[in-house]
């Protein structure tokens, strides 16, 4: 389950503090090379904080931010090695299919032959050929993300940030879109981090999971460990009622 | 590297913060500029200044607040009845259209309407032989007090209906069903539940009549005038135009900003608002049994409401009509003061939207930094510039006039004077059109911008240009609309050689040419209200 760490990309939060409002945060924690990791926690447990963080959207108050061997805490959103997929509004919706996801090969759409094609190739890899010329909302919200997962294609960074990205979507649909997502990361190898809600999301994907409490991290490990009988307290709490109906199932 | 790009941000952020500031500074100017005139002017002849306060300048004063009062009781009063009857019939043939009807009045340039009422009610109006024999005696035609509150109320009258309405308009559906399951009567349903949402706009609406009526100026100008008629606006006017006073017209000023304040205080303990937008939502149906002689008494208030409002429109396609069109449009004193008209409006337009845009993106740059400094500079260039409305532009034309007179350069600043004070008021409401559009796209765009690296010119091109293009061009229509149809600054700093529209016009009805006035308003009205429609129509393209 576990690649091996010379596969990917490290990130690391080297004792980041960051406050927001009333609120203050304290992350010291690093992510698995090369494999998913759910981020969980409740609601305002500073998951999407977390992630801004090491996007960029946000600087800390003290604390390094590293990727690779490289210390980003100064970097631009921009400038950093890393593909960030919102929840919603990862499109411009006045530009077509094409259009959104060559931006990922050049920010001024000048693109070269080159570019093209790899933008057919991830088209076609997310299975949206024939849908070039198409605007968001003539989309269904499974291909809107597929179309944002393309762009992360050509983008081609070893970090991807995922922001409950499949969270409006169906069960079915979340399942193929997060297949897709395992397919796209092993054939890459880039470190991704998940935000999710759903502990079946974690079982399906992710090789590990970080648990967030109150803005710092109380739990990290594997997957399988986290749900196994001797799994950590605060995440058991967390998803409480799920884990004693399949153990009712299963009896 | 590190370092340099990062700066390279902050320069990025910046540009839009100077050009927040280069638009403050252009209406500090503007403002500042005029209050140093009145301010010199006052201190230098201090002891003058102090005499004009005499029993004439209290009659003055007097009448500015007596026919705003006057005019805002017989606005609001019956607009409650208007809305009432409007909102309890949601689905007869033609609500929609009195609906945009009513929006008429506020889009028409006061001058157009003004000559509307004189159409229909003047001398020699439309009317004026049917109400010579049904009063007896000859007509005299409608001017002074009763004149100025027929202007008023054909304006205001409308505005306050839709603003009622637009509060019957929150109450929730449930309480419909409620009332009428427990089976309220009309009566009990007014008191317990029209009434009370009734009565919470009510300050707002009638503060918003009221300031708007002891600041207006075209209309007191064409149907005032004379020591028994004359508010403080034209009265500064008459003292800079006609008595050559400036000291008077210093003492006048500062009383009128003085009052100004003073209700714009009030106004704002009351609560008022002083937006004018607010679209009416396409009514869903309500639950109410209505009885047959309610409903003939809803249509008749109903109607007098319709007349009010469509007869001095329809005066003015009427006398409008009458006129010899052919003969204006190739007169060349219509030419070139239709051209200036234009070639002034196109300039005040482009430069008010130019600085609405700098002010609502310097707002959002500035929005995410912490500190008292970038939180000040959001407020002022959030909310603070909306007040540059509170000084009426005679105010500021009269300032700059003041200090220009001794320069020999009063009239040669005319196009200069007109196309800022225009700019300058038309800002608030391209800031209206546009902020909406730019923080949605700010909202939607602007992480995705930073993370994909899409920045300055790239941006604004592929990114900002088409998300904006329809609110700017709204805000474009608008100002424009506002400017062509303005009877202001112009009217104090024109002269032969600089004419707009507006000014010919009066010009042509203070020498009783009033058939080529009437050519003159309807050619005048039609321009305005196709740009308003025109940036009603991109307006709400605009928002999805």
């Amino acid at each position: 389950m576990t690649e091996s760490p010379s596969a990917g990309t490290p990130v690391r939060l080297d004792e980041v503090r960051f406050s927001y409002e009333r609120t203050s945060l304290r992350f010291d924690v690093s992510f698995q090379p090369g494999a998913i990791t759910a981020v969980m926690g409740a609601s305002g447990s500073g998951k999407s904080t977390l992630l801004n963080l090491v996007a960029g959207f946000e600087v800390p108050e003290s604390g390094r931010v590293l990727i690779g061997q490289e210390d980003v805490t100064n970097l631009s959103p921009a400038d950093r090695p890393v593909s960030m997929m919102f929840q919603e509004n990862n499109l411009f919706a006045h530009l077509d299919v094409e259009r959104n996801v060559g931006l990922g090969r050049s920010p001024s759409l000048r693109l070269t032959n080159d570019d093209r094609k790899m933008v057919a190739d991830a088209l076609a890899r997310t299975g949206l050929s024939g849908k070039e010329r198409r605007l968001p909302r003539e989309l269904s919200g499974g291909e809107r993300q597929r179309v944002a997962l393309a762009r992360v294609l050509v983008r081609n960074r070893p970090v991807l940030l995922l922001d409950e990205p499949f969270g409006s979507l169906g069960p079915a649909l979340r399942a193929d879109m997060l297949d897709l997502l395992r397919d796209v990361q092993s054939e890459r190898a880039m470190t991704v981090l998940l935000v999710t809600h759903q502990p079946e999301d974690a079982r399906r994907v992710a090789s590990h999971i970080v648990f967030l409490e109150e803005g710092s991290v109380v739990a990290s490990d594997l997957t399988d460990n986290f749900f196994a009988d001797g799994g950590p307290e605060a995440f058991r709490h967390y998803i409480g009622e799920k884990i004693t109906d399949s153990a009712r199932k299963r009896t | 590297m590190e370092q340099r790009i990062s700066a390279g941000r902050l320069a990025i952020r910046d540009l839009r913060v100077v050009a927040g500031g280069v638009a403050l500074a252009i209406i500090v100017l503007l403002v500042g500029g005029a209050f140093a005139g009145l301010a010199v002017e006052g201190i230098r002849d201090f002891e003058n200044a102090l005499a004009a306060f005499d029993s004439y300048l209290a009659r003055i004063v007097w009448f500015t607040l007596w026919q705003a009062i006057l005019s805002t009781a017989f606005s609001v009063i019956p607009a409650i009845a208007v809305a009432r009857a409007l909102s309890r019939h949601r689905a007869f043939r033609g609500r929609g259209l009195i609906l945009k009807l009513f929006a008429l009045p506020l889009a028409l340039p006061a001058i157009v309407a003004t000559l509307g009422i004189l159409a229909l009610l003047g001398r020699a109006g439309l009317l004026a032989g049917p109400l010579s024999s049904l009063l007896g005696g000859t007509w005299p035609g409608i001017y002074g007090l009763s004149g100025i509150l027929v202007a008023h109320v054909f304006f205001n009258l409308p505005l306050a209906t839709r603003l009622l309405l637009e509060a019957l308009d929150t109450v929730p559906q449930d309480q419909w069903r409620l009332a009428s399951q427990l089976g309220m009567g009309p009566g009990s349903t007014f008191r317990l539940i029209e009434w009370p949402a009734i009565r919470s706009a009510l300050p707002g609406a009638a503060g918003l009549v009221f300031m708007l009526c002891v600041t207006s100026f075209t209309v007191v100008l064409t149907l005032g005038g004379g020591p028994a008629a004359t508010t403080l606006e034209v009265a500064i006017y008459q003292s800079l135009r006609f008595d050559f006073d400036p000291t008077r017209a210093v003492t006048l000023t500062v009383l009128q900003i003085g009052l100004t304040v003073a209700v714009m205080i009030v106004l704002g303990l009351l609560g008022a608002r002083t937006a004018l937008d607010g679209s009416l939502s396409v009514a869903p149906r309500k639950f109410l049994a209505i009885g047959p002689v309610e409903s003939a008494v809803n249509s008749v208030v109903i109607l007098i409401a319709l007349a009010l409002v469509a007869g001095p429109i329809a005066a003015v396609l009427v006398s409008g009509l009458k006129a010899d069109l052919a003969r204006l449009v190739l007169d060349p004193a219509v030419h070139a003061a239709t051209t200036t008209s234009v070639v002034l409006a196109v300039l005040s337009s482009s430069l008010s939207v130019a600085m609405a845009l700098s002010l609502v993106a310097a707002r959002r740059a500035v929005s995410a930094r912490r500190g008292w400094l970038a939180r000040s500079f959001g407020w002022i260039a959030g909310t603070g510039a909306g007040f540059v409305l509170v000084v009426p532009p005679i105010v500021i034309g009269a300032g700059w006039f003041i200090m220009l007179r001794h320069t020999g350069l009063v009239f040669a600043a005319a196009p200069v004077m007109v196309v800022m004070v225009n700019a300058a008021m038309a800002m608030p409401f391209a800031i209206r059109a546009i902020r909406p559009a730019y923080e949605a796209a700010g909202e939607r765009n602007d992480r995705l911008c930073a993370q994909l690296g899409i920045s300055g010119w790239n941006r604004a091109r592929l990114i900002d240009w088409p998300a904006l293009r329809l609110a700017l061009a709204t805000g474009l229509a608008f100002s424009m609309a506002l400017s062509l149809g303005d009877l202001g600054v112009i009217a104090l700093f024109g002269s032969d050689s600089v004419q707009t529209l507006p000014f010919l016009l009066l010009a042509r009805i203070g020498s009783y040419r009033t058939d080529d006035a009437a050519g003159l308003a309807l050619l005048l009205g039609l321009l305005c209200l196709t740009l308003i429609f025109l940036a009603d129509r991109l307006g709400t393209r605009g928002t999805p």
